[in-house]
């Protein structure tokens, strides 16, 4: 491994030129430390190998599906399991709709949560907030679907969306029935499910600015909300980051989201008819697809899911690492 | 360097001839003097938490000099300066008891308006610290947020004269849109000061503004502060103690949260008034 550094092998000579297999695996030779170092690297090996079978698993047995419909599953607005008629377009719409409705609430509602737990409030009284932040981020997401089945979704039926149709129901957004069920709630529960996630990282990103930038700001007869803007400005890709994080949850997302929207394959423009999305029409069909090709078509949704789920996280860990490593878009002397 | 012993010099002094308002510790400043000062601090104690770091200060700062603080890590020194603009309130906890006066109105006073405070009063830090923005961005940020500025015309000429004022204008004149954190550290800490300067304060302060620099930088610093003290009241504080007597008019020396001496800087470094002085001086300490 290190040729320059004499063995002890090589210093005591007798069996100098013999490989050992302690020392390939363990700096101090020690077979104990050799055993464990290669435990420790088969667990990691473990992680790569169940990522590798996902994806073998998932496009092998998608392969019927991909063979039959092509890129017209993308396209595709009918799914009728009856007629072997399969088309994405329903799910990918209600799962795009959903995450944007998601974001629209939640990020404006996590900045000023970790703005204000960052920039403002006195530690005892962040400390105990930030904890309940992070506690929301485990609670279960069935546990979000039921308090969403009777609690959110009535409230939203009685209260917001008689409202908004009133006054924005010139906008084929807010038209149709009013039932509490469907892409609004389903946006509204996500909302509140990615809100602890986007703030938590929000909150690292915002406190990995080095308190020179707000120092420079406030000697310059900055405002408080002038040196907030500052620090915003250097977090900026972080934020990114945490938002895309946020997004990479509310499309995964299935329990919660299931419980609430509605579960009907269809593309409309209103916020108030029932929907699907990619993950809750895999958690709910499921069971009930016994025909080859159904099967493969539910598996093919789930493919595409997992590459962009993979893509999206993968961005947002590099958006919120480049700022929370120190370097990027903050000042540092030279 | 003087070889009588500093001890035996009487208490009671009578300042140096520059100005007749230099006092040590617990020794009450006339009431009226030659100069009116820029900055009086009178009986200042200073609290992070429960611990205290400044002792019962009292000094007074001319105008258009420059004083620079002296004296061992964690004598008080940045503490004491970080009062002068109120830059420790930021900081939890922390406490300041006695009067500031500057131009006679104590910046302690409850209805102070820190935010005004702060721009009339400026800063450089230890270590540089621009904006991730362009060059004159960096610039522009304190004449934007203090809308001192009425056109953009007007803009670029206190931009440019900020810059030609901290010594960078022709390095930086034609790459004014690039990141100011593409510059060298001298370049960035004389953006910082040029940061400063371009919102026309009245007093800057200058917390070891050298200390992370090559010598060669360090010296276009030090020019420059001597530069600009024709137009402003400057408080230096420094590890450096051949910069205090290269830069500064007076010094002042602290030591564990107390001023101990404060006197011309020529006095301060060939006969002071105080042994510890001396002995901080000459690196018997510290």
């Amino acid at each position: 491994m290190q040729p320059n550094i004499p063995t002890p092998a090589a210093q005591y000579g007798a069996s100098a030129r013999r490989w050992n297999w302690r020392r390939a695996l363990s700096s101090t030779g020690s077979t104990g430390d050799a055993v464990f170092r290669v435990i420790l690297f088969l667990c990691a090996m473990l992680i790569l190998l169940i990522v590798v079978s996902m994806v073998t698993m998932m496009a092998a047995n998608a392969m019927p599906s991909i063979r039959r419909f092509g890129f017209g599953f993308l396209t595709g607005r009918d799914w009728n399991p009856v007629a072997d008629s399969f088309g994405a377009l329903p799910f990918i719409y209600g799962t795009i709709v959903s995450s944007i409705i998601a974001l629209i609430i939640a990020v404006p509602l996590s900045l000023g949560v970790a703005v204000f737990l960052v920039e403002q409030a006195p530690r005892r009284i962040a400390r105990p907030i930030a904890f309940l932040v992070e506690l929301l981020a485990a609670i279960p997401s069935v546990v979000y679907g039921l308090w969403g089945i009777f609690v959110l979704a009535p409230f939203l039926r009685v209260y917001v969306e008689p409202p908004l149709q009133k006054w924005f129901g010139w906008l084929p957004l807010f038209q149709g029935r009013i039932t509490g069920i469907g892409l609004l709630t389903g946006g509204v529960i996500l909302a509140i499910m990615v809100t602890p996630i986007i703030t938590a990282v929000v909150r690292d990103v915002l406190a990995a600015v080095p308190v020179s930038q707000r120092e420079a700001a406030l000697a310059l007869g900055a405002t408080k909300w002038e040196t907030t803007r500052v620090v915003l400005a250097n977090a900026a890709s972080g934020i990114a980051g945490a938002i895309v994080l946020g997004l990479g949850r509310a499309i995964g997302e299935t329990m919660a989201v299931t419980m609430v929207i509605g579960n009907v394959p269809q593309i409309s423009a209103s916020l108030f008819e029932p929907s699907y999305t990619i993950a809750s029409v895999l958690a709910s069909n499921f069971s009930e697809a016994t025909d080859e090709l159904y099967l493969s078509a539910l598996i093919q949704i789930g493919l595409i899911l997992f590459l962009v789920t993979f893509m999206v996280n993968g961005v947002a860990k590099l958006l919120v690492w480049s700022v929370t490593r120190g370097t990027s878009g903050t000042a540092r002397a030279t | 360097m003087s070889t009588t012993t500093p001890a035996s010099v009487p208490k009671p002094r009578v300042g140096d001839a520059r100005a007749g308002e230099h006092q040590s510790e617990n020794v009450k400043q006339p009431a009226a003097s030659e100069v009116q000062a820029k900055i009086s601090v009178r009986n200042l104690d200073f609290f992070y938490g429960r611990a205290q770091a400044l002792y019962n200060l009292s000094l007074d700062i001319p105008e258009r000099v420059v004083m620079a603080f002296i004296g061992p890590s964690g004598c008080g020194k940045s503490t004491f300066l970080r009062t002068l603009n109120r830059m420790n309130d930021t900081i939890p906890g922390t406490r300041a008891v006695g009067q500031v006066e500057i131009d006679g109105r104590d910046i302690y006073a409850p209805g102070t308006d820190v935010v005004e405070l702060r721009r009339k009063v400026g800063m450089v830090f230890q270590k540089s610290n621009p904006f991730p923005k362009s060059i004159f961005d960096n610039v522009a940020y304190g004449l934007r947020i203090n809308r001192m500025t009425t056109s953009k015309g007007e803009l670029q000429e206190k931009v440019e004269q900020a810059l030609t004022d901290a010594a960078l204008w022709p390095e930086v004149k034609d790459r004014l849109k690039t990141s100011a954190l593409g510059l060298s550290g001298g370049q960035q800490q004389r953006l910082c000061i040029a940061r400063a300067l371009a919102v026309q304060p009245e007093v800057v302060l200058m917390d070891e503004p050298a200390s992370a620099l090559d010598p060669m930088a360090t010296q276009k610093i030090e020019e420059l502060i001597v530069e600009l003290k024709q137009q402003y009241t400057i408080v230096i504080v420094t590890h450096n103690m051949q910069q205090a007597a290269r830069v500064s008019d007076q010094t002042a020396f602290f030591w564990l949260g107390k001023l101990i001496e404060i006197n011309s800087t020529e006095k301060v470094f060939t006969n002071p008034d105080e042994k510890l002085t001396e002995d901080y001086i000459t690196g018997r300490f510290g």
